[in-house]
This record gives structure tokens, sequence and C-alpha cells, in this order.
């Protein structure tokens, strides 16, 4: 006769089998796929920064000419009104000048870092609780940051310099004409005020680049494309970015070979800075360093149709100033 | 009885040096990357401030490889002769106390060791397998002799370098991307912060600036893992059976003046010696002495009970064997495999012929030739290559040139003023070249290669859609890529105005920046070949750059 197993080893074994196929069926339904190609969904709400202070009793735009760029930044932000006006105490700011190439400052593809370290003292000075200073480069990060003179710079003067890094990309939906869903750098992003800190240039297929196209700086992602539909693209990222400040570089102008630009003999020293709450604006006049008109700039039309701001310089109030 | 005290002194010291060489090599490594800082200024060079390739400079096997195919000492490699020195006083070592890769085998082979007691024992004697490595030093000084540094594959610290610096560091920073990206994609913001910071702080002392990518890394992974897990199967299978640079030192310890005598009247076969022995060269009582074989890591001492072994200085030679005993003909005949490796490969069609048009190597190469009298493949120049540029090639330049250094510019182009790779490379491959050269300021720039279009992929040519990423992207000034205004009516009827981009082959430095960024994502419309490279005289497109004048 053989032997049996006990009537409480049979349960156990049964109620063992039962649960295996219990959780089996539980993974089978509800982790079913079945299948097709859906695509994903757009989701996220529309998003627009706008960092935007109140225009009213002050300038909207003030052009410095013939000064150190020291002087340069330091009497257009005074003539708009002083940076108190724009940074308020315990501000978290940001600062988005041009580090897309491994240039050195001569050659006038990056931001002046001058420019760029004044910008951050006067922020300091302001009250800002914290100034970052960022970009997301074209050319590797580290070696733009470094060769611009930009990492040097501000860091002398207090600020947190951040180089990009992958996981600061955040898909976000921007809802523009060509860009809708973007990984967007969010470092530039998360503030309480955001200074827009490009400088002139010439760019063989836009023309003329400077405020509005400083904005690409702020994407991830294949940026390549975006040339297909340049200025549509530039109106969709500066509908986007709404900044409290803009500065435009002009101290070196590059005026051809741009954006890179390479050799001295590609710059013309200009020695003129441009701020400007308006970012169409700073762009319908800094076009004219380069010998452009606003007329030669599709983008600004754009950007003038969607009300983001004017190339009508006579409905500003402007004024030029002479630094030296 | 105990061991003598600086015996057991010794042993620890050993352990320390092991652990601190091993700690320093992975830093080193961890650091042939440029990270930038905020203390350099616009004008200063960029340069690494560490000699990351310090390992690779006191490798005998390297300078002693690189002197007979090129019959110079190359700049650093002069250090080598440290370890020569140290071999001629105290024997292997290297191999016992500095050898990161054998510090990793020693690790792998002790932690919870597979064999115990009698199969240990066995395990550790000498065996007749262990004069393969000397073999294949003979057959990689022979190829050295031909004009070819192909031993660099079997070189341990080209292994370490290449397969830690290639693949493991990597994916150490993949796993760690993935695992915190899960963290970030929670949405939950506290959550997302802590992950950043954790990233960020990781970035600082472990993990690198962004993830590089490897061609074909996983070849190199694959055998790397196989090597390390022999230690399971053979206690320092590696050491003991394949490195060359263990045989060189080996075959130098023979005039060593330290070494062991040993009392066999006093031993009792107890073969505690044994059971710790990490060269396998029969530290037992009743044999000869292996010293060529041994390591020096004075365990076998350390665990004598009998007062059999003794290491000194000035040892008497009655009980060792200072020599592998090889087959003379053996010798002869690897030798001769060894030289023939050369003609072998290079009547295939690499070489001469064929030459492959994606061999684009690093600024600074020199002339192919002579690049594979200098190349080990040690793997420097592509850790530290910012854009992740160079890669260890397959078969791209015929088996001789397996795991040499190539620019594959759709994964990354060369940064125009980086000169990153020249100053790793520790055998001149790769020359030492500044920004002023590389990038020609007052001579003519080095040209990797010449950049062409495809213009049925190029959307302005074949699609009448606006683009010129790579003119944007060229670095040269003027810019090698010019455009050709033209308007063209589209399908719908639209006028389009364009700009058709063109190489002018004469501007052109082969940087491979518009293959890189050209936004047909999966071939691009732009590609880089390696005619026009400045190293070559030969690979010319243009007869104003056509000259018989040099040797050739």
């Amino acid at each position: 006769m053989s032997e049996g197993i006990s009537r409480r080893e049979a349960i156990v074994r049964t109620a063992k089998a039962a649960g295996g196929l219990l959780a089996a069926s539980a993974v089978g339904t509800l982790a079913f796929d079945r299948g097709g190609l859906d695509v994903e969904r757009r989701t996220g709400k529309r998003v627009v920064r706008d960092f935007g202070v109140p225009r009213e009793g002050n300038l909207d735009l003030v052009v410095a000419r013939h000064g150190e760029p020291e002087a340069l930044v330091r009497k257009a932000i005074e003539a708009m009104g002083g940076m108190r006006r724009f940074v308020s105490r315990g501000d978290k700011v940001v600062i988005k000048p041009n580090i897309g190439w491994d240039r050195i400052p001569l050659q006038a593809a990056n931001t002046n870092p001058v420019v760029v370290a004044t910008l951050v003292e006067l922020c300091f000075d302001a009250g800002a609780a914290r100034v970052t200073v960022t970009d997301a480069s074209c050319n590797d990060p580290r070696r733009c940051f470094q060769r611009s003179g930009i990492w040097r710079a501000a860091h002398a003067r207090g600020a947190t310099v951040v180089l990009p890094v992958e996981r600061a990309f955040r898909k976000m939906r921007l809802g523009g004409e060509v860009l809708d869903e973007w990984p967007v750098y969010t470092t530039l992003i998360e503030a309480d005020k955001v200074i827009n800190a490009p400088i002139a240039k010439h760019h063989n297929l836009a023309g003329y680049t400077a405020a509005m196209k400083n904005w690409y700086g702020c994407l991830g992602g294949r940026r390549n494309r975006l040339h297909q539909s340049i200025d549509v693209s530039v109106a969709d990222l500066a509908t986007f970015m709404r900044p409290t400040l803009t500065v435009v570089d002009a101290v070196r102008v590059l005026v051809r070979n741009g954006p890179q630009g390479g050799s001295l003999d590609d710059t013309r020293r200009m020695d003129t800075l441009i701020a400007s709450v308006d970012q169409v604006a700073a762009d319908a006049l800094g076009c004219t360093l380069i010998g452009r008109t606003k007329d030669d700039l599709p983008y600004l039309r754009l950007a003038e149709g969607r009300g983001i701001g004017t190339t009508d310089l006579t409905r500003l109030r402007m004024r030029e100033i002479e630094v030296a | 009885m105990k061991p003598r005290p600086v015996i057991r002194t010794l042993v620890w010291l050993r352990r320390l040096v092991q652990g601190t060489c091993l700690v320093l090599f992975l830093f080193l490594l961890y650091r042939t990357e440029f990270r930038g800082t905020f203390g350099a200024g616009a004008n200063e060079p960029v340069r690494l401030p560490y000699p990351v390739e310090a390992f690779l400079q006191a490798d005998p096997f390297v300078a002693v490889m690189t002197f007979l195919s090129t019959h110079t000492i190359y700049r650093g490699l002069a250090w080598s002769i440290a370890i020569l020195a140290l071999t001629l006083v105290f024997g292997r070592v290297f191999c016992g106390w500095i050898c990161p890769f054998g510090t990793l085998h020693h690790v792998t082979a002790w932690i919870r060791p597979k064999s115990k007691g009698l199969q240990r024992v066995k395990a550790n004697l000498t065996k007749g397998w262990q004069r393969l490595k000397y073999y294949l030093l003979v057959v990689f000084l022979a190829a050295a002799v031909t004009g070819s540094a192909i031993g660099g594959i079997f070189d341990p610290i080209c292994v370490m370098v290449r397969a830690v610096g290639l693949t493991v560091m990597p994916a150490v920073n993949y796993v760690a991307d993935r695992a915190l990206g899960r963290i970030d994609a929670s949405n939950v913001r506290t959550l997302q912060q802590a992950a950043d910071g954790v990233h960020g702080a990781l970035q600082e002392v472990l993990l690198p600036y962004r993830q590089y990518n490897f061609h074909e890394g996983w070849l190199i992974a694959v055998l790397f893992v196989a090597i390390v897990l022999m230690n399971r199967v053979i206690p320092r299978f590696w050491c003991r059976a394949l490195c060359p640079l263990g045989a060189l030192l080996g075959w130098l310890s023979r005039f060593a003046l330290f070494g062991m005598e040993k009392d066999h009247s006093k031993c009792t076969d107890c073969n505690l010696c044994l059971v710790h022995c990490q060269g396998a060269d029969s530290p037992q009582g009743g044999v000869k002495w292996r010293q060529d074989e041994c390591h020096v890591c004075f365990n076998c001492e350390a665990a004598c009970p009998e007062k059999v072994i003794e290491f000194r200085f000035f040892p008497s030679r009655k009980s060792q064997l200072d020599s592998a005993e090889l087959d003379r003909r053996k010798v002869l005949a690897t030798a001769a495999a060894g030289a023939a490796l050369l003609p072998v490969t290079r009547v295939a069609d690499s070489l001469d012929v064929n030459y492959h048009d994606r061999l684009i190597r690093p600024p600074g190469a020199v002339e192919e030739r002579s690049f594979l009298e200098r190349c080990i493949r040690c793997a420097e120049c592509m850790k530290v290559c910012p854009t992740n540029a160079l890669h260890p090639a397959l078969f791209e330049g015929g088996i001789e040139a397996l795991w040499t250094p190539i620019l594959i510019p759709r994964i990354g182009y060369c940064e125009p003023s980086c000169v990153l790779c020249g100053q790793v490379c520790p055998t001149g491959a790769i020359q030492k070249i500044d920004e002023r050269q590389k990038l020609g300021i007052g001579q003519p720039p080095i040209r990797l290669g010449t950049a062409f279009y495809d213009q049925g992929r190029c959307l302005p040519w074949a699609m009448d859609i606006p683009c010129i990423v790579c003119e944007e992207f060229c670095p040269t000034s003027p810019k090698a890529i010019w455009v050709e205004p033209v308007d063209r009516t589209n399908r719908e009827g639209q006028r389009v105005h364009l700009q058709r981009p063109r190489v002018d082959p004469d501007l052109c430095i082969g940087c491979g920046a518009c293959e890189k960024v050209c936004p047909v994502q999966d071939r691009p419309a732009v590609y880089v070949t390696t005619v026009g490279e400045t190293r070559s005289k030969t690979n010319v497109i243009l007869l104003e750059n056509t000259s018989y004048t040099s040797a050739e």
C-alpha cells in the first residue's frame, strides 16, 4: 500500500496551486496588451512663461553706445530705471547668455563675459537671493562655458553657473505653430525673473539673430530640425518665453560667418548695448547694426502679429545714451 | 611558528599598495575627461589637470614594443624604466603589488574562493601552460619588430583602460541615469529634486558628465568579463597564462637581486604556501622555486609554519629555476608567426588597397603605417574625447587595426580647438599638437577628411525645404560649407527661397560637425570620409595637394 500524503499537506498544495493560477490570471488580465499602434496623446496644458514686470512710467528700450562693456551695462540699466525695477529682494534670477560655441570672447560668438558678470552683480545689488547663469550649448558645454570666459567671470561675482545636463530637460507643451511638445531646459525657467542676455550676430539662414533666437538655448532634443522653419520656430519660442529684461550685447559683433565666426576678421567692434523690455523691439533695432532692416527678418513680423512686442520703435519710450 | 614580523608587515603593506594603486588607476581613468572649471580663463588652453596616462607610461611592455616598432622611446614612456629597475631588484613586484588588473584578479580569485583545500593547492601548482604568455610575448615583440603594436590588445593596462573606461564606466552611468530617471519621471517635486541632487553629487565623484557610447563596445566587455571570471576556475589565469607584460617582467626577474631561499629539509609538505600562492611559482619544499612566475606577494612565507621559505637579497640560487624552460623551436616558430602577422594582414585589402573611407583617425594622428607602429589600443583617446567622437574600430582597418581609434562623426564630431586625445596618447600615435597647429593659425590646419553631400537626401537639394544646419555648425572661417541661393517653385506652386549647401574641399577640415547635426536622422545627407586627411600623402583628392617630394 502506498503511503498517502497527509490531509494538511494536500490542502496546502492545492491552495498553492490555486494561488499560483490566480496570480498568473491576475497578471494576465491587468497587464494584457491589446496591441495596435496607438500614438502617444498630447496631454499637457500649453505653457507660457511670462517673467515680465509692469512697464508703467519707465523707458522700454535703451541703447548705450561708446563705452567699456561694464559701463555700458551699468548706464543702460540705470537709464531703464535701475535693476530694482526688474529684480526684487529675494528673487531667484536666471541669466541666459549665449554660451553656444567653443569660442573665446574676442571671436564674439558668445555673450561678452563682462556683460554677463556685470548683470550678475547688478542682480545681487538689487537683492536677488540667487543668480543662475546657464545655457544649453551647441558645442560641448564644458568647453563653451570655460572658453567663453563666462564661467569664470560669472562665478567670480557669485553666480551659480550651471552646466546643462540631460536630466534637466523635461517635455513641455509649448503649443506653438511648429513647436508643440519639446524637451525644455528647466533650469532656465525655474526662476522668479529671467534676463535674456544674447549677443548680436550674423546668421546665414535667419539673417540676424540675438534676443528671440537666443531661446533656442531653452530647448533640448533635435534642435537641428528647427531650421526647416526657422522664423516660425523663433516666433514660437519667443511666444513661450517672455523674459523680464533683454540685454543685447553688441560690444563686438559677428558680421559674417555667423553664428560661430572663428576669425577676428569676422567681428567688428561696436561698443553698443541694448536693454529692452520688448524682445521684438530689441531685435528690430539690433539688426540695423549689421545692415539689416526689420523687413529682412520674417520672425519679427510673426512675433509682432502675435502681440509679443513691436517692431515700430516710434511706439516705444526709448533713449539713446553716450557712455564715454 | 609565526612568520617573521617583517613579512607580516610586508603582506599588509602589499595589500595597502595594491588597493592604493587600483584606486589611483580608477581615479585617473575617471578623470580622463575634461570637466571644465570656473578657475580657468577664456584663453587658457584646455588640458587635463592630472597625468591620466601615467600607468601606461610606466608600462615596460608598451615601451619595449613601441621601441622595437619605432626605434624610439616616446616621451613619458621613459618612466617605464622605473618599473624595469624595480623588477631587476625585486622581481615581478609590479604584478603582485602595482598592476590594477592583477589586483582585480587577486580579489576575484580570493573572494569566497570556489576551490578550497587540496583543490586549491592543485590549482596553484606550476603548470606547463603558464609558458603560453612567453610565447605570446614573443609573437607580439616579433610583430612589433615588423611594425605593428598589436600586442597592446593583450597589455593588461590597455585591457583595463579599454574595458573599464569604455564599457564599465559608461554602463554604470547608464544604470544610474535610468534609475534616477525613473524617480524623475514620478512628477513628485520633492522626489525629483532629491534625485537631481543625488545625480549631481554622483557626477562630482563617480559618474561622467554625460552618457558615452562606444562602437561595438560589447565585445570588449564580454572578453573582459570572461577573463575576470576565469579566476573562479583558475586563480589569476590571466597573469599566469596570458599576460605579455608579466612574461616580460618574468624574463627580467631572472636578474633580480631579491628572491626566495628554501630549506627543503624543514618542509612537512603541509602545502599551506600553495593555498595562498598567486603566481603558481612552486614555493613548496622539494621542488625548485620559479622566480619568473613569482609575484612577490609574500603569502607563502607568511603562511609557512616551518620556516622553509625565506625571502632575502642575494638568495642562494640552488633551489630556484630562473628560466621558463621554453622550447627553442617553439620560440622560433612563434617569432616567425608574429613576424608573419604583418604581411598576412597587409596583403588583405585594408591598407595599401581599398583603404576604408570611414577610417577617420584622430587629429594629430601620424601616417597610417606609423600609426599602426604606435597605437597600442589603450583607448585613452576615446575615453577623453569630450564629444564621444572617437571609438574602437572593429574591422574597418582590417584585423590589424582592431580597437584602434576611429572618429564616427554621426556620434560625435571633432571639436576644432580640442587637442586632448594627443595629450593623453602615451605612444605618440596621436602627436601632442597644440591648438594653433590644429586650427592652422599661421600654418595649414589639420584635416581629418572631407565632407560630401548626398544630394538625394539633403533637404534643400532634394525636397526644397530650407535647412543648412550644417553651414551653421561648420567651424572654419571662412566656412568650408557655402550656400548657393536658389528660388524654386515647389509642388504646391509656392515660391521657396533656398540655400543649397556645398563643400569647399580646400577649406574643409573633416571635423564632422556637419554630419553630426544633419537632421536627416538615420543616414545623414552630409558625411565625412578620410580623403584629404593631412597625415596621408596619397589619400588625396586635389591635384594641388598632391606631391611626391616627400618620401612615401
